[in-house]
C-alpha cells in the first residue's frame, strides 16, 4: 500500500519535529520552570532566561499588522466581491495571489530602504500630537519626549506595516471566498427591496462572511506571529518590554532565533527551542481556531 | 488556502464523448420550424438607450472634484501652512482630504443612504488602490534599485569569490546562489512532489479515521514558522549528523516547509475530481491502484501541477530556514552534502547586511532576480492552471477525442470478424467472446 506509506512517512516527519522541539526544549524549561513565560532578560548562560518581552514584541508587531491588513484586506475583498465584475475581477484575484507568491526579504528590504524614512515622518506627528496616549508616546527613561528622528527608526510600527502588507493576501483569500458564498437570492432581495449596494453589504454579504472575516484575520495573524526575515530586518532586538510602539527597538520570537542560535550553546539551543515552541503552540491555537470559525461558517453551504 | 481557484465539481466538461462529437458533425444546423425567430428590430419603435450601469455627470464630478480638493489642500498643508513632511504623510492627508471634501460634495445633492453607499465604496475602492499599489511598488522598486546591477552581465556569470565589499559592480556575481537555489529546490521537489501528492491521494481515495489523523497533522504543520523548521533541522541534523552546514540540510529544511503546503493544495485539487469519474471507473472493474493512475491523477494534473509550482515559490522565497541551515559563502559549491551552499535569498540578506552602497545595489539585484524567477514560476502556474480538473484545451480534446475515435473503430473492428455465437443452444452457458475480455492496458487514453 504506497499511500498509506506516504500518509504514515508524512505523519512520521511532522510528528517528529513535534516530539524533537519538545524533548528538546523541556531541558531548558525544567531549568527555567514557569519564570520562562514571566522574564525579561535572556541569558541562558546565566540560567536567567524568558519569553515575555519578546513574547510581547512578537504580539505588539503582530497587532500592528493587524490593524494595517485587516481593513486593506477587508476593503479588497468586498471589492472582488461585490464592486468589480468580469475581466477587472479576474486580475484583481491574481494580483492578491501574486503578492502572496512575493518572497519575504523582497518585502524586507522594501521596509528597510524605503518604508523607513518615509514612515518616521509620521509618527512623529503621532507622538506629537497624540503622545498623551502612552501607547503613542516616546520618551526617553526620564520622561522627557523625544523628537529626534534616530528615536524613530526600527520600531514595533514599521515592522508591524511591513508585516501586514505581507498578511493581506491571506486575508483577502479567506474573506473573499466567504463574501462569495453569500447567497445570491438574499442579496437580490435586499437589492429589490430598494437597498443601495452598501446596505446590501452590510446586510447581507458581511453577516453570511462574518466566519470568514474571523477566519481569515486569524489565518493572517498566525502567519505575522511567525513572520522572521522582513521582521529582523527592520528591529533592532531589545530585551525589555516596550509599551512604546513608536519608539525604537522590539523584539519577536523568530528574529531572537534569526539572532543567537550561531552563538549558542547546547543549552542555549535548547532555550530557544523552547521559545519556538511556544510561538509554534500559539500560532497551532490560531490556526486551529481560525479553520474551525471558517468550516462552522461553511457548515451547510455545500456538502463534501 | 484558496491560492488557487478552482471550479465547483461538475462545473467543467469532464470527459469529451466522442459519440456526441461526432452526431454534432455529422448533422448540420438546419433552420427548422422549433427555432425561435426575432423580430426585424425596424420595425419596433424604440427610445433612446438608457445607461445604466454608468455613473452620472454629477457623481463623476464630485469624484473628480474631490481628488483635486483633496490633493490641493494636502500640498497646501505640506508646502506652506504647516512643517509637516514626508510622502507618505502627504498620501495620508490627502486621502483624509479627499474623503471629506467627497462626504461634503455627495451630501449637498443625495440623502443620508446614498451618502453611505458612495463613501463606503470609494473606501473599498481605495483600499483595493492601495494594496495593489503597494504592491506593484515593492516590485518596481526592487527591479529600479536592482537595474544598476543587473545591467552588468557578470552579475550573472561569475560568483563573490573575488569580489570584496569595496569592488565596482563590475566584478562579481551571483551566479554561485542561483545554483544553489537551484540544487536546493530541486532536492526538497524531489521528496516533496512524490511524498506529498501520495499523502494527498491517500487523504482522498482511501479515508478512514487515520487519513482523517494525517490531515490534521499537515493542517497543523502549515502553522510552523519558518525559522523553526530552521531550527529543527539545525539541531537534528546539523548538530547531531552531519555537524557542518550544508545545502542538503537546507533542502530538508525547505521540504519541512513546502510539504504541507503541496499536501494542502493538491488535497483540495483532487477533491474537486468529480466523483462520478471514479465509480465509473470502478463500475468497470478497475482496481484503487488503477483508478488513481488513470483516472483521478490525470484529471487533476493541471491543478497538482499548480500546487506544486505555487509550493516551489513559496520554498524559493523562504529566507529563514535556509538562514539556520546552509551557511554563508562566496565560492561556487556543487555538492549539496558537503560545505556551505548559499540561495538567492540568503544571498540577499547577506549583502544588505554590509553597508557598502555597492554591495547594497548588489542584494537589489540578487533580490530582483528572485523575484523575476517567482513571478516566472507564478506565471507558468496560472498558465497551467487555469482551468479546473478536467477541462481540456482545444488541441487536448481534439487528441482526447480521436484516440477515442480510434478505440472505437479498433473495438468494432475486432468485434466484428466475431459475432456473437448464434443461440441455439439454451441450456448451455453463453461463453464470453474474447474481444470483451480485451486486457485493460491496451487502451492508452490518458489525455
Amino acid at each position: 500500500m504506497v499511500t498509506f506509506t506516504a500518509g504514515t512517512t508524512t505523519v512520521g516527519i511532522m510528528l517528529a519535529v513535534g516530539l524533537f522541539l519538545s524533548i528538546r526544549a523541556s531541558d531548558a524549561l525544567s531549568v527555567s520552570g514557569f519564570a520562562f513565560l514571566t522574564e525579561q532578560q535572556w541569558s541562558p548562560e546565566t540560567q536567567t532566561f524568558g519569553i515575555a518581552a519578546i513574547l510581547a514584541g512578537t504580539v505588539s508587531i503582530a497587532l500592528i499588522a493587524m490593524c494595517v491588513g485587516v481593513p486593506l484586506s477587508l476593503g479588497t475583498a468586498l471589492l472582488i466581491s461585490d464592486v468589480a465584475g468580469g475581466r477587472l475581477r479576474g486580475l484583481l484575484v491574481t494580483l492578491v495571489d501574486l503578492m502572496a507568491a512575493v518572497p519575504s526579504v523582497v518585502f524586507g528590504l522594501w521596509g528597510l530602504f524605503f518604508l523607513q524614512g518615509n514612515v518616521i515622518p509620521v509618527a512623529q506627528w503621532i507622538s506629537t500630537y497624540f503622545g498623551w496616549i502612552p501607547l503613542f508616546r516616546v520618551a526617553d527613561d526620564a520622561g522627557t519626549a523625544l523628537t529626534d528622528a534616530s528615536a524613530f527608526t526600527s520600531s514595533a510600527f514599521i515592522a508591524g506595516i511591513v508585516v501586514g502588507l505581507m498578511v493581506v493576501p491571506t486575508q483577502t483569500s479567506v474573506m473573499r471566498e466567504a463574501f462569495s458564498q453569500a447567497p445570491v437570492g438574499e442579496r437580490e432581495a435586499a437589492l429589490a427591496l430598494g437597498s443601495s449596494r452598501w446596505g446590501m453589504i452590510r446586510t447581507v454579504v458581511i453577516p453570511f462572511g462574518r466566519g470568514g472575516i474571523i477566519g481569515g484575520t486569524m489565518l493572517g495573524l498566525g502567519r505575522a506571529l511567525g513572520e522572521t526575515i522582513a521582521v529582523y530586518m527592520i528591529i533592532s532586538p531589545i530585551f525589555t518590554i516596550n509599551g512604546e510602539l513608536l519608539k525604537t527597538g522590539t523584539n519577536s520570537v523568530s528574529a531572537l532565533i534569526a539572532l543567537r542560535y550561531g552563538e549558542a550553546s547546547e543549552f542555549g539551543l535548547s532555550a530557544l527551542m523552547a521559545a519556538g515552541l511556544v510561538l509554534f503552540i500559539i500560532t497551532l491555537v490560531v490556526n486551529f481556531t481560525a479553520s474551525s470559525i471558517v468550516a462552522r461558517s461553511r457548515s451547510g453551504a455545500e456538502t463534501d | 488556502m484558496s491560492i488557487l481557484t478552482q471550479r465547483p465539481p461538475g462545473a467543467g466538461d469532464p470527459l469529451p464523448n466522442p459519440a456526441i462529437d461526432l452526431a454534432d458533425f455529422d448533422d448540420p444546423d438546419t433552420p427548422g420550424d422549433g427555432r425561435t425567430t426575432i423580430p426585424d428590430p425596424g420595425t419596433v419603435a424604440t427610445g433612446p438607450r438608457r445607461r445604466l450601469r454608468q455613473a452620472t455627470l454629477d457623481e463623476r464630478f464630485n469624484l473628480v472634484g474631490a481628488l483635486i480638493a483633496g490633493v490641493a489642500l494636502a500640498t497646501a498643508l505640506f508646502g506652506w501652512i504647516t512643517p509637516m513632511t514626508g510622502s507618505v504623510g502627504w498620501v495620508v492627508v490627502a486621502f483624509l482630504s479627499f474623503l471629506g471634501f467627497y462626504v461634503l460634495l455627495t451630501a449637498l445633492r443625495a440623502e443620508r443612504q446614498e451618502v453611505a453607499d458612495k463613501v463606503m465604496t470609494a473606501l473599498m475602492v481605495s483600499a483595493g488602490i492601495l494594496l495593489f499599489g503597494a504592491l506593484i511598488f515593492v516590485v518596481a522598486y526592487t527591479l529600479v534599485r536592482g537595474r544598476e546591477a543587473l545591467v552588468n552581465l557578470n552579475f550573472f556569470t561569475q560568483t563573490m569569490e573575488l569580489a570584496g565589499p569595496l569592488d565596482p559592480l563590475e566584478l562579481g556575481g551571483i551566479v554561485h546562489a542561483i545554483v544553489g537555489t537551484l540544487i536546493q529546490i530541486s532536492i526538497a521537489l524531489a521528496i516533496t512532489i512524490p511524498l506529498g501528492i501520495t499523502t494527498a491521494v491517500f487523504l482522498n481515495e482511501v479515508g478512514g479515521r487515520f487519513a482523517r489523523f494525517v490531515r490534521t497533522i499537515a493542517d497543523a504543520m502549515t502553522a510552523l514558522p519558518s525559522i523553526v523548521a530552521g531550527l529543527f533541522v539545525y539541531a537534528a541534523i546539523i548538530q547531531l549528523i552531519t555537524h557542518q552546514r550544508s545545502g542538503f540540510a537546507a533542502a530538508m529544511a525547505i521540504t519541512v516547509m513546502m510539504l504541507p503546503i503541496v499536501i494542502r493544495a493538491s488535497d483540495v485539487v483532487l477533491r474537486l475530481v468529480a466523483g462520478n469519474l471514479r465509480e465509473a471507473a470502478y463500475a468497470l472493474g478497475s482496481s484503487r491502484w488503477r483508478t488513481v493512475w488513470h483516472v483521478v491523477l490525470p484529471t487533476a494534473r493541471s491543478g497538482l501541477v499548480t500546487a506544486v509550482i505555487l509550493g516551489t515559490a513559496r520554498g524559493i522565497g523562504e529566507t529563514s530556514p535556509v538562514l539556520l541551515t546552509s551557511g554563508v559563502t562566496a565560492v561556487m559549491n556543487v555538492n549539496p552534502f558537503s560545505g556551505p551552499m548559499i540561495s538567492l535569498p540568503l544571498q540577499v540578506f547577506d549583502f544588505v547586511k554590509s553597508p557598502e552602497p555597492n554591495m547594497v545595489a548588489r542584494g537589489f539585484g540578487t533580490a530582483a532576480v528572485l523575484l523575476l524567477l517567482v513571478l516566472t514560476l507564478f506565471a507558468v502556474a496560472r498558465v497551467i492552471g487555469g482551468r479546473g480538473p478536467g477541462q481540456l484545451s482545444t488541441r487536448q480534446r481534439r487528441a482526447a477525442t480521436s484516440a477515442s475515435f480510434d478505440d472505437l473503430k479498433r473495438m468494432s473492428r475486432r468485434s466484428a470478424p466475431a459475432p456473437l455465437p448464434p443461440v441455439t443452444v439454451p441450456d448451455a452457458p453463453v461463453p464470453i467472446t474474447p474481444p470483451f475480455t480485451a486486457p485493460p492496458q491496451s487502451r492508452e487514453t490518458s489525455p
